[in-house]
């Protein structure tokens, strides 16, 4: 099969024999690698289901062209060099693919993806295609903006170090006026939460348009900064129909005085990337809301899993990015999530199958992302929120802060104490995990609002089964 | 008000044992320790006054501890905040910050609303205190200067 004419002879040939498999292949540093999940269709070989998948995210077409050979298309054909069965899944296989550098165009997401998802989950010899991890080399890194402020300037600017940032959003998530909508953030916001945020499909819409929002939302934010001597926040939605509307919004909002603006996953790579050079530019933190991923991240044999759209987020330069609360309303394997939050964080993420990080990956600078844990959580879980997630985190307590029995104030007071007194309780060395519900009691003792809070939720759990769980579990040493 | 900046301004003001067991939290991660003070407490007011450098080499808490109640003395009219700072790759920022002492009166904040066209507003944060001269701001009643 070496021998060109033999090759190039037109006609149909297996992807494994066209060169899209090679099993002594070792990728360089500078290769890009992904990891899918396949699933054949039955009587598929698996090589050359993994062949077929390099092929079609590269060069290859379904029959032999002979143009190929006016390149140098050894070098340009993604090499699948490993297929490795799932463990405890049967017919399912991860296969290893290497694109080299030169594939791609420089700081474009929508070129990466353009490649690497682009025609291939619609091909049929596949019963099911899913992109479970990639690692980005350096060089490729590089030739991105990466997170506009990063975890390190958002705190500076804030002027809050040592624990996670407490936010809400605003509920009803439609149908508020400006004003009644500003009332919201500001009593949230005096209560003690830092942000407040706008949701994901609050545009602007016949109730509000997005002016008057703007306009009452500041007013909040200011008059609740003075109330407490404190940074605050509200997160303004900027996503509409174009960037030019877009872009609109979001210079209305830095000449109010925001701190942070927000958009929404559906806009786009491209405009993603837009906005974050517009916030790296204009001194804003830009908030993204995974608003439509559960789509093709949820389903473990199809789709692309969140830690990758993690990875590309960080790349294309959001700060903020909602990354699953464990604990909370929204789907959530704990040793998943927290591979989420090790790409968003990490200067180098280190391989760990169980939480579903295939490789090792050297962040090169890239500014840190703060995730961002929303969706049916309260003050009660703070012990598990702080012990899974750590401190640097969004937690957002929406129906925790606004559903509050004694009024909004109370409920955004209620998670800053029950924070603030977890956080001085680790750092003193106490065991959150056994004694976090005494903690939480003690602090209760002085703080009716936290007392509150505790009697109105202590039974809400959500303790479902995951759909995105781990594959590899730790196996015990002999030793 | 109460200003509420800083890792615990939620909670009970911290005894002088709670602040000790955050000082070795901090030096136990390799954590430098600085002192400031301030009587300008605006929001963006991010340079404090020093209390000399970081004690980048005082590895003890309780020697820390003296430090901080030194400069409590020093400066009772006012606060004081304790920082701890990570140098390690990655982080080089600040990693806990929590006031430890306060004025006895905290007047807070005005906030000046100019109007601008289209509806638009203009905020100003002063702090009520900070009118006076530095070091002539939160006297105490009681007439003791800062």
């Amino acid at each position: 099969m070496r021998d060109s004419a033999e090759r190039y002879r037109s006609g149909v040939m297996p992807y494994a024999q066209m060169g899209y498999w090679d099993s002594d292949y070792a990728p360089k540093d500078t290769d890009v690698i992904a990891v899918f999940r396949i699933t054949p269709q039955d009587g598929v070989d698996p090589v050359e289901a993994a062949a077929a998948v390099a092929g079609e995210s590269s060069t290859a077409t379904w029959t032999v062209v002979w143009t190929d050979r006016l390149t140098a298309c050894e070098r340009y054909r993604a090499k699948a060099y490993r297929v490795d069965a799932v463990p405890g899944s049967a017919g399912q296989f991860f296969a290893y693919i290497a694109y080299e550098l030169d594939l791609f165009e420089e700081g474009s997401i929508a070129n990466l993806t353009a490649s690497i998802i682009g025609n291939v989950f619609g091909f049929k010899p596949l019963r099911a295609l899913r992109l479970e991890d990639m690692r980005i080399p350096v060089a490729y890194l590089k030739t991105f903006q990466g997170p506009a402020t990063g975890i390190v300037v958002e705190r500076e600017r804030l002027d809050k170090f040592g624990r996670p940032l407490l936010g809400a959003t605003t509920k009803p998530k439609l149908g508020l006026s400006g004003k009644n909508y500003g009332r919201v953030v500001y009593e949230a916001l005096k209560g003690g939460l830092d942000f407040v945020k706008d949701d994901e499909n609050i545009n602007s819409q016949p109730f509000m348009h997005w002016r008057d929002r703007f306009l009452y939302c500041m007013e909040a934010v200011n008059k609740a900064s003075a109330a407490t001597g404190e940074v605050k926040g509200h997160y303004l939605n900027v996503t509409a129909a174009t960037m030019e509307d877009m872009y609109e919004r979001a210079d209305f909002a830095k000449e109010l005085g925001s701190c942070i603006v927000m958009i929404d996953l559906v806009i786009g790579y491209t405009a993603i990337q837009s906005m974050a050079k517009w916030a790296r530019r204009n001194d804003m933190i830009l908030h993204l809301h995974r608003a439509g991923h559960s789509t093709y991240t949820r389903q473990k044999t199809h789709g692309v899993s969140f830690r990758v759209i993690a990875k590309w987020m960080r790349m294309a330069g959001v700060d903020h990015l909602h990354a699953g609360t464990i604990v909370g309303k929204l789907e959530g394997d704990p040793h998943v999530i927290q591979g989420i939050y090790s790409v968003c964080r990490d200067a180098h993420t280190a391989k760990n199958l169980q939480q579903g990080l295939f490789f090792d990956q050297d962040w090169a600078g890239l500014r840190k992302l703060m995730p961002v844990a929303s969706g049916g959580i309260h003050a009660g879980q703070m012990h598990q929120l702080i012990a899974y997630l750590g401190e640097d985190v969004v937690l957002q307590f929406g129906g925790g802060t606004i559903g509050h029995p004694m009024g909004i104030q109370a409920g955004a007071t209620a998670n800053r104490v029950a924070l603030e007194a977890m956080i001085k309780a680790r750092n003193e060395g106490r065991d959150l995990w056994a004694e976090g519900p005494q903690i939480l009691a003690d602090a209760a003792k002085w703080c009716a609002p936290l007392a509150a809070a505790l009697t109105t939720w202590k039974d809400v759990t959500f303790d479902y089964a995951s759909t995105d769980t781990a594959d590899f579990v730790p196996t015990a040493t002999t030793a | 008000m109460r200003i509420t900046q800083g890792s615990f301004s939620f909670l009970p003001d911290l005894t002088d044992a709670e602040i000790l067991a955050q000082l070795q939290y901090a030096l136990d991660r390799g954590w430098a320790i600085s002192i400031e003070a301030t009587d300008d407490p605006h929001p963006r007011n991010y340079y404090w006054d020093m209390w000399g450098n970081p004690l980048f080499d005082l590895r003890d808490a309780a020697g820390v501890m003296r430090e901080v109640n030194a400069c409590r003395r020093a400066r009772p009219n006012g606060y004081v905040r304790v920082n701890a700072f990570d140098s390690t790759p990655g982080f080089e920022t600040t990693r806990l910050s929590f006031i430890v002492h306060r004025p006895s009166d905290e007047p807070g904040f005005a906030l000046t609303r100019t109007e601008d066209a289209g509806r638009r507003i203009r905020y100003t944060i002063t702090s009520y205190a900070a009118g006076a001269p530095a070091g002539r701001r939160y006297r105490s009643r009681d007439g003791d200067a800062g």
